[in-house]
């Protein structure tokens, strides 16, 4: 298909009737240290319409966002409201300039109630500046009247349901009666019921003139409700279309559309016995069902979109949220895990997603954080840690992963994402795993440091260890699994062998 | 990874500890503070006094004789602060334990013993049994704080209040006196190398030896920095969190039970209304010695020259004849400064 041709056209078509956008953002360009998170990137959203942005995990959707909500500030590019050149300082800033967004992660305050929440900074006030309760609760009654939303104003928001909580913060966010509304992946807490009360409200705001803004993963919804969508890959803008014209795949193929350039070092090594078999793992309102095998000297690469599981999963069967029922079998041994140290023993080691959050000691030395998990192994000698051996023992792996620090007592903070990384895969490759989760092995370090770590993946999988990869990025997945289970909320939706994956396959099942 | 693939990139040259360089050890600046604050003294007391504050055996023992007991006590609680937890409970702990060791240690040519059938006790019995109650307690709170969740701030308010009720009601408030002369010695001072030195201190030195070097070179004390740094990630390291936090909270219970039968030998008396406040002092101690109440930072080392700055000033100032109010407002500036010192030092550091 011609995606890129009628991408173009449709800029150009539009391109003339400019004072017609209520929100107009061009050329912008936004760095992280070390990513380039937004590249040239333009987004144009007409007034009374539902534009939705469409893009892998990571594709700057969310960024753009809070630039345009005025979270982030763009290192260049122009940012035109209602046809006038605007600078955002800062999301009140943007507030009130008319631009309300509702974010993924709720930001309510669970100890107010729901009129509280809503009119906070804004509070009515009585003749003593004091807050006047009637009318905040009046207030409130006909904001609920007006989008039919039925939840007591007076009842404190730690006692709503979480898709209760979601429709406070859509109501919050009308409440400022924006021109712009921003809504980020509004329906992912969301039931069937709840979803459409929420689109008559999209469809009301629409006849009102608003524009909005909706990222979604969901297929279904962009054709429900939307006129037209952008899609976003890598940081940069592939294209806007009117919503009508495409089909399913069309818009798979434009999200996916990249080509593998980074090469993988897959080997190919003999696969042997099973180490580890899943059966029925369930926790609870979290993942269902979930049942997969991983052999040793295998790579089980699992894809699926933030909050299908994924990581969900890889914590039970570490045993740091032990499971509700479902079986998990080492090497033919049935075995309950109700705890990492239980789950170690059974040679498990387990990397965690968020760096910072659940792996690094930050504030401790690069010793110190690669000693921790094996200091229970026999380098305690007579009460005392054996330093002279875990210092010789961490040394060598340190050198051996090339982390790059001054010295074994740098603080583990100093380091940079990629060093920080390989700390932490040290201190797991140190316990000799035979099993060895993965969550994002590589998520923000650079292509130098990424190509190592696959290659050592590869090494460890022909040393015969039974490696578990989750990862969101889709060339990762493809370039090193040797088979491919795909998550979607809760549930495994399918498994693709090497041989037969590819992005769009793995989309299919991601989104489902 | 096999070791021999390890073993090869490792022998690459220039790989390992070649540029290790010098640092000072973190607890440099506060040992300077102490010389500052002693030297600051010693001036005053040429200008006002007209005789050297330093140069005196007598004082120098006294200066840290009178903070022994905190000092004890703040070994304990500075590993508490590093878990990034605290205790609250060990000044009430130490009343509790005052009183029953006391009890215990009562000679017989004593009409109104509290146990008429247990004095002339070999010292032992008090003492163990003084262990053994802040220990108890000790583990109460650890075990409230890894069981139910809640706050250490919370579970340690809960067992200072309550230990304060315990060591009241114990003898309805009637302080316990006649003590042995064996128990005494425990408060009293012992020849060393023809230099007399005061039992407390001793053991506040041996305390803290102990624990800097289970802090520094045992399981123990890595586990207790991997908690405090960071709680999640030492879990999924596949430590056992409440256990250990209930080891901490019992060693910091027994140090405050030690610290009772200290001040009780000391005092040849036990008295409920004994350690009120302790806690704080302690705690004050350890943050001045560069302990973060954030967790994950602290050395024994910092907190024993914070233990010994709190000595010197109170020494120093009743060496110039200053109103005890002033010591206390001064006090509280110390504290303060400290840490806001501690956390710019931090923070340029982070930059460098």
């Amino acid at each position: 298909m011609s995606s890129a041709a009628s991408a173009s056209a449709v800029q150009n078509s539009t391109a003339a009737a400019t004072p017609e956008y209520l929100l107009q953002v061009e050329g912008v360009r936004k760095e992280f240290p070390g990513v380039v998170a937004l590249d040239n990137v333009s987004f144009r959203l007409k007034a009374g319409t539902v534009h939705a942005l469409m893009g892998e995990n990571g594709a700057g959707k969310s960024t753009l966002m809070k630039i345009i909500a005025g979270i982030y500030h763009p290192d260049s590019g122009s940012f035109q409201l209602r046809g006038k050149d605007i600078r955002l300082t800062s999301p009140l800033d943007a507030l009130e300039n008319g631009i309300a967004m509702i974010h993924q992660e709720l930001n309510l305050m669970p100890f107010m109630t729901v009129a509280e929440n809503i009119w906070i900074r804004r509070e009515p006030k009585n003749a003593l500046g004091l807050v006047d309760h009637a009318a905040l609760r009046r207030k409130t009654a006909a904001l609920f009247e007006k989008l039919n939303i039925k939840i007591d104003p007076e009842i404190e928001v730690r006692d709503l349901s979480v898709a209760n909580r979601q429709m406070v913060e859509i109501a919050k966010a009308v409440s400022y009666e924006s021109d712009v509304l921003i809504m980020d992946e509004p329906t992912s807490a969301l039931t069937e019921r709840e979803v459409s009360h929420l689109f008559e409200i999209i469809r009301d705001l629409r006849a009102q003139g608003k524009g909005i803004v909706y990222i979604t993963h969901k297929m279904n919804e962009l054709f429900e409700i939307a006129d037209e969508f952008s899609v976003f890959r890598d940081g940069r803008y592939i294209g806007t279309h009117p919503a009508r014209d495409v089909t399913r795949d069309d818009i798979i193929r434009m999200m996916v559309g990249r080509e593998i350039t980074q090469m993988f070092p897959k080997e190919v090594v003999p696969i042997g016995d099973v180490r580890m078999a899943v059966k029925n793992l369930t926790l609870k309102g979290v993942f269902h069902d979930v049942s997969f095998e991983v052999r040793s000297g295998e790579i089980l690469g699992v894809a699926g979109l933030v909050g299908s599981g994924r990581s969900n999963v890889a914590e039970t069967i570490f045993g740091v949220t032990p499971a509700t029922s479902g079986e998990i079998w080492i090497n033919g041994e049935k075995v309950t895990i109700d705890r990492p140290s239980t789950a170690m023993r059974h040679g498990m080691a387990f990397l965690t997603e968020d760096r910072k959050e659940t792996g690094c000691f930050l504030m401790l030395d690069v010793l110190e954080n690669m000693q921790i998990a094996i200091i229970n192994r026999g380098y305690v000698k007579a009460g005392f840690v054996a330093e002279g051996d875990v210092m010789r023992d961490c040394n060598v792996m340190k050198d051996a992963l090339r982390v790059k620090t001054p010295d074994m007592h740098e603080r583990v903070e100093n380091l940079s994402g990629g060093n920080q990384q390989k700390v932490l895969i040290g201190r797991w490759l140190l316990t000799k795993p035979k099993i060895l989760i993965l969550d994002e092995p590589t998520r923000g370090i650079d292509v130098g440091a990424k190509a190592e770590i696959h290659k050592l993946i590869t090494r460890l999988a022909g040393d015969g260890v039974a490696v578990i990869m989750i990862s969101s990025e889709m060339p990762e997945v493809l370039g090193m699994s040797d088979r491919i289970m795909v998550m979607h909320e809760g549930r495994v939706t399918g498994f693709l062998d090497r041989a037969e994956a590819d992005q769009v396959k793995i989309m299919e099942l991601a989104a489902h | 990874m096999s070791t021999e693939q390890a073993a090869k990139t490792a022998a690459r040259p220039g790989g390992g500890e070649m540029q290790q360089k010098r640092k000072l050890p973190p607890e440099a600046n506060i040992f300077l503070v102490l010389i500052g604050i002693a030297l600051f003294f010693e001036l005053l007391g040429w200008i006002f006094v007209g005789q050297s504050f330093l140069m005196n055996q007598q004082r120098l023992t006294v200066m840290i004789l009178q903070v022994a007991v905190i000092g004890i006590i703040a070994v304990g609680v500075t590993q508490v602060i590093i878990t990034g937890g605290v205790d609250l409970s060990s000044g009430s702990v130490v009343g509790v334990t005052a009183m029953m060791a006391a009890s215990l240690a009562q000679t017989s040519d004593f009409a109104r013993a509290v146990y008429p059938s247990l004095t002339d006790m070999p010292v032992i019995v008090p003492v163990a049994v003084g262990l053994l109650v802040g220990l108890i307690a000790g583990l109460i709170n650890g075990s409230l704080i890894a069981f139910t969740g809640i706050p250490p701030f919370i579970a340690t308010l809960g067992m200072m209040v309550a230990a304060r009720g315990v060591a009241k009601w114990y003898t309805r408030g009637q302080p316990v006196s006649m003590l042995s002369d064996n128990y005494a010695a425990i408060g009293s001072n012992l020849d060393v190398g023809g230099i007399s030195v005061p039992v407390p201190v001793i053991i506040f030195l041996v305390v803290a030896l102990i624990f800097h070097i289970a802090l520094r070179y045992t399981r123990y004390g890595k586990f207790t920095y991997a908690i405090g740094a960071n709680v999640q990630a030492a879990r999924v390291s596949g430590i056992n969190v409440g256990r250990h936090l209930i080891k901490v909270y019992a060693i910091a219970g027994l140090l405050s039970g030690l610290a009772g039968v200290v001040l009780s030998a000391r005092a040849i008396s036990g008295q409920a209304g004994m350690g009120v406040a302790y806690e704080l002092d302690a705690i004050a101690a350890a943050v001045i010695g560069g302990t973060s109440l954030a967790g994950g930072v602290g050395r024994i080392t910092g907190t024993v020259i914070g233990t010994i700055i709190l000595g010197v000033m109170t020494s120093g100032f009743t060496f110039l004849r200053i109103d005890a109010y002033y010591q206390e407002i001064v006090k509280g500036v110390i504290i303060v400064a400290a840490v806001i010192i501690d956390q710019h030092r931090q923070r340029k550091r982070r930059k460098a």
